[in-house]
């Protein structure tokens, strides 16, 4: 068994791309030998800005030698079949087996050393590896088929056991040698084997293990933030993109003037980590410090001193701008800004920001005025949404899109706007991801609701649906925001209403018939579309889609209130989960199956119970159905199930004690009433046709 | 063939540092000019033809024809010089210390990208007085691209200690065409390089030329700062909108009249022409967001056309010289 050292040399790989690229090198690997036959046990893959490396370990000497049967034609065949045969098998009719009547080759294919396999390997990587963007390079550029990798690839090293793997590639052909460090070893190296490569290059400057300057990275930025009695703001991202910028990572500290903290913390940290890529640091107490920590390629003569004044003066041009963007930006107001949102299209068919802004504005005011959003004040409500998206048009936002919405925050704090009507504008994209925390104060809720329902029925009305994997307005995001948005602050909303006060809201001047069209289409699709977010939200938590919509489904119509779907839905799978629960659902199915199969009943149903398993059933019944009804009228579902539960004993004992159909037509119709009345109190709390099993 | 280090055991590092900047640090760094004069030398000595900045108005050193169009074509083209650029937008009436609307890249053309160009790049920072092993010099992914040419390469910024000094490219388009063979593109700053040699805060601080005997010094200031206050307010408040209009108009038919004639070197100067008078018309504020797209994709037609056309005046030539080269 033999170790294997591929190195894959090239001028500097893109920081982004080295981990796919590492998982590119380890598929492409195992794929090729596999296909040859190879086992491929442990390996290691890594990468610095200058070097894919790959080590596998404990390959055999070869593959093993096969021995491959091949049926042919039947010996009863025309004689052209079989002479097809032994063209294709190379054999001839003396070496073919005949059995049966049929002919049968067996073809004996001894092992391949496996460095052959290996050289085949090398030059399909090199010929396959899917970069996101490849270039040529050279002379050899000047014919079609030149080699294309990331940037020019200049060396490669292969070496199984101490043997080179010969291969050439475009011009490019393996050895032993690779190159040091690109200012402290800029020399050529000699590997002997994958066991002495890392600590070689190790020697010369070069870490090649991508983890190992991580952690450099990680452990060295803290220390440095530490010595100056500051705390590093963790950042794993700027970790990964550093270590892929370094081969001999330093991280070095440096401080910026103090006056440039008058400048968003927010608007530091983007300056330095997006233009600069450096990690910034806070204080004692807290706060955002004057201070970074860049991370350098070398160990420099001068112990960095000269780095680091370099990146500071680098630094303070990046931050003299983003000052003079805040300062700028105040010498106008949120609303002076906002007028320039009439000049920005948000979508050709939905009109200007300015348009989807009063649109916002209308339908936050709504959600305040109804009550909808509780305790929030319907004017503030408007402000905030007119003055939401007045920082798209700022010079910040326009330099750090990202900063949307939080910028916009500070500049309302900054004009004296209320409180709550900056902090809406803060908060009104939120929540974003899945993680991102859902707000609760109401004037955000109220504009973080309507921001996204009017995104929502906007293209929805437009017939603009996301469809498979094509969602290119993130509609579905939206969806689950506003989902979350409502469930967490527990909004009795109907999407119905919503949709209705929205629609009455936009384009008045619509022929009536096109409107009608808009309209059904945004009633049926909208409370679908919300509901099937629903059930994936759920999904998650144990509740399952069925009964999702059994709980959407009530009294045989839809439920477009989400918040009371989920809590029934909830609650419904917590008492499906019970013994009562089970045994209610199967006598809920029988009791339905009898119904079905029963048809029109005919013949008067008798007027007293003619046992007294049904005189039991009809007083369970009598019980259960105001006790359900009231519970489900005040959203107590989990009262509403209990009030079912009671019905259980009374149905089996039912189910156990009497036939339905009983050959008195009165009996049987007696029975199939108290059946229907049974499946009818069960579909007051919830659709339980739904639910399968 | 047998591995030709055997001795695993002993691990050290063997090779030598890159050799450190010539004649140590503590000499005065170069001048602006002298750091120009420099580099003419380090590019003369790998073989550049050394040619003059083109005498048009351009954005960037690339549009300078012996980038342009001589990066198409199979025929070896290894060059260098400082072009003139201006960027009417940029223009800070000479009050900020970073930023001006004209400014000087320097610009090498190596074609076939030979296979040692980063180290010929960084072999000409040691040069001009960066050592490597001081400062932090550092390839950093920046794919570049042209809408107005058509071109697009891939490569990186060259950072020296977070500030990008360099864009370095391998052309991949230009024109809308292949490059066969690729060429590399090396464009530096000249005033942020001479800026941080120099250790200077303000543009117009940086030493232009040396003293000598009883002739003073000359700043960036003196020579500049006058022109960046008027070209300033000529750009963005004088320039007359209707004769850019006009001039553009005239550029774009007189391109399309070059390209019809078979002359494309003219051709592509109406398409530098319009380009210019295109950035003019931004910087007075009179094009619109929507017919900003328009008027870049008639630039690119011109560029795009001036190549075409340059390539079919060519290509015959090219064939016959280069026997199996195909566009």
């Amino acid at each position: 068994m033999t170790d294997f050292l591929l190195e894959l040399r090239s001028e500097e790989i893109p920081a982004r791309m080295q981990a796919g690229a590492r998982a590119e090198l380890e598929k492409l690997f195992r794929a090729q030998l596999s296909a040859a036959g190879l086992e491929t046990g442990e390996l290691t893959i890594w990468s610095t800005p200058r070097r894919l490396t790959l080590i596998a370990r404990d390959l055999p000497e070869a593959t093993a030698a096969v021995s491959e049967e091949l049926k042919g034609p039947r010996s009863s065949a025309p004689p052209q079949a079989l002479e097809g045969f032994l063209r294709k098998t190379g054999l001839t009719q003396d070496q073919l087996e005949e059995r049966d009547g049929v002919y049968f080759a067996v073809i004996d294919k001894p092992g391949r050393a496996t460095s052959r396999v290996l050289t085949d390997t090398i030059a399909h990587i090199v010929r396959h590896m899917p970069w996101p963007k490849s270039m040529r390079w050279g002379k050899e550029s000047a014919s079609s088929e030149s080699l294309r990798w990331v940037r020019p690839l200049s060396g490669i090293v292969a070496i199984f056991g101490e043997e080179l793997v010969p291969c050439k590639i475009g011009g490019i052909e393996a050895g032993f040698a690779t190159r040091g460090h690109r200012f402290h070893c800029p020399g050529e190296i000699t590997i002997g084997s994958a066991s002495d490569y890392a600590e070689k290059l190790r020697a010369c400057h070069v870490i090649v293990d991508h983890e190992e300057r991580q952690a450099i990275i990680r452990d060295g930025a803290a220390k440095a933030a530490a010595d100056a009695g500051l705390t590093l703001v963790d950042d794993e991202g700027l970790v990964i993109e550093n270590a892929g910028l370094t081969e001999w990572p330093a991280p070095l500290l440096g401080r910026f003037d103090e006056a440039f903290l008058e400048v968003p913390p927010e608007v530091i940290q983007l300056t330095a980590r997006v233009n600069q890529k450096y990690f910034v640091v806070n204080g004692a107490d807290g706060k955002l410090a004057n201070g970074f920590v860049c991370t350098a390629n070398i160990d420099a003569v001068d112990g960095g001193a000269e780095i680091v004044a370099g990146n500071r003066k680098v630094l303070a041009a990046r931050l003299s701008d983003a000052r003079f963007f805040w300062e700028q930006d105040q010498k106008k107001t949120l609303a002076q800004h906002a007028e320039k949102l009439a000049n920005i299209t948000f979508h050709e068919k939905l009109g200007t920001v300015a348009d989807k802004v009063e649109r916002v504005a209308k339908l936050a005011e709504w959600l305040a005025s109804e009550g909808i959003v509780p305790n929030c004040d319907p004017a503030l409500a408007r402000q905030a949404a007119e003055l939401a998206k007045a920082d798209l048009v700022t010079e910040m936002v326009g330099e750090f899109p990202e900063l949307q919405g939080l910028m916009g925050g500070y500049y309302a704090r900054a004009e004296g706007l209320p409180d709550a009507v900056a902090d809406a504008i803060r908060d009104h994209y939120k929540p974003v991801g899945q993680g991102d925390d859902v707000p609760t104060a109401p004037v955000t809720v109220a504009v973080a609701l309507a921001d996204k329902l009017d995104t929502l029925f906007g293209f929805f009305r437009e017939d603009m649906f996301p469809t498979g994997s094509k969602d290119p307005f993130a509609l579905r995001r939206a969806g689950i925001s506003s989902l979350r948005l409502i469930l967490q602050n527990g909004l009795k909303l109907s999407t119905d209403a919503a949709a209705t006060q929205w629609l009455g809201q936009v384009d008045p001047t619509a022929p009536l018939s096109e409107t009608q069209i808009a309209e059904r289409k945004i009633l049926t699709t909208i409370p679908d579309f919300l509901t099937e977010r629903l059930a994936v939200q759920l999904r998650e938590t144990g509740v399952s889609a069925d009964v999702v919509q059994a709980s959407r489904e009530w009294n045989s119509r839809d439920d477009t209130r989400l918040d009371r779907t989920e809590a029934r839905a909830r609650d419904l799978q917590a008492f499906l989960a019970t013994e009562d629960g089970t045994n209610l659902l199967a006598g809920y199915k029988r009791a339905a199956n009898i119904l079905k199969q029963a048809g029109e009943v005919s013949g008067t149903a008798a007027a007293t119970p003619p046992t007294e398993a049904d005189g039991a059933l009809l007083a369970a019944l009598d019980a259960a159905e105001p006790a359900a009804s009231a519970a489900v009228a005040e959203e107590r579902f989990t009262d509403a199930m209990a009030a079912l539960a009671s019905l259980r004993a009374p149905i089996d004992a039912f189910f156990d004690g009497v036939m339905v159909n009983d050959p008195d037509e009165a009996v049987r119709a007696y029975r199939l009433g108290l059946l229907s009345r049974f499946t009818g109190a069960v579909h007051g709390v919830a659709d339980f046709s739904k639910i399968e099993g | 063939m047998r591995r030709r280090w055997a001795n695993a055991a002993a691990i050290f590092c063997t090779c030598e540092g890159i050799a450190a900047v010539a004649d140590g640090a503590d000499k005065t760094p170069l001048s602006f000019q002298d750091m120009i004069l420099t580099l003419h030398n380090y590019w003369s000595a790998r073989g550049c033809a050394i040619l003059q900045p083109y005498d048009m108005r351009v954005g960037a050193g690339t549009f300078h024809p012996a980038t342009t169009l001589r990066s198409l074509g199979p025929e070896p083209w290894n060059v260098a010089y400082v072009q003139p650029s201006r960027r009417p937008t940029d223009g800070r009436y000479g009050e900020n210390p970073n930023r001006l609307q004209h400014y000087y890249q320097y610009q090498v053309i190596l074609k076939p990208s030979p296979a040692d160009l980063q180290e010929q790049y960084l072999g000409s920072l040691a040069a001009i007085g960066i050592d490597p092993l001081l400062h932090d010099i550092r390839f950093v992914e920046d794919d570049w691209e042209s809408p107005t040419l058509g071109a697009w390469g891939l490569g990186w910024e060259v950072w020296c200690d977070g500030m990008e000094v360099t864009q370095f490219t391998y052309f991949q388009q230009m024109g809308g065409f292949d490059c066969k063979p690729v060429a590399g593109e090396l464009t530096y700053g000249l005033e942020r390089l001479a800026m941080y040699i120099q250790n200077v805060d303000n543009v117009y601080d940086l030493r232009f030329s040396d003293a000598v005997g009883d002739v003073a010094a000359v700043s960036y200031g003196d020579v500049f700062l006058e022109n960046e206050r008027q070209f300033s307010k000529w750009n963005f408040e004088v320039a007359d909108t209707d004769t850019l209009f006009a001039g553009f108009k005239a550029a774009e038919a007189e391109c399309q009249r070059a390209i019809a004639a078979n002359v494309p070197l003219a051709a592509y100067d109406q398409a530098i022409e319009a380009s210019h008078l295109f950035n003019l018309l931004q910087a007075r504020g009179v094009i619109s967001v929507q017919e900003r797209a328009n008027y870049m994709a008639r630039v690119r037609d011109l560029a795009k056309g001036s190549c075409k056309a340059w390539i079919d005046s060519q290509s015959e030539r090219w064939t016959a010289k280069y026997p199996g080269w195909t566009l």
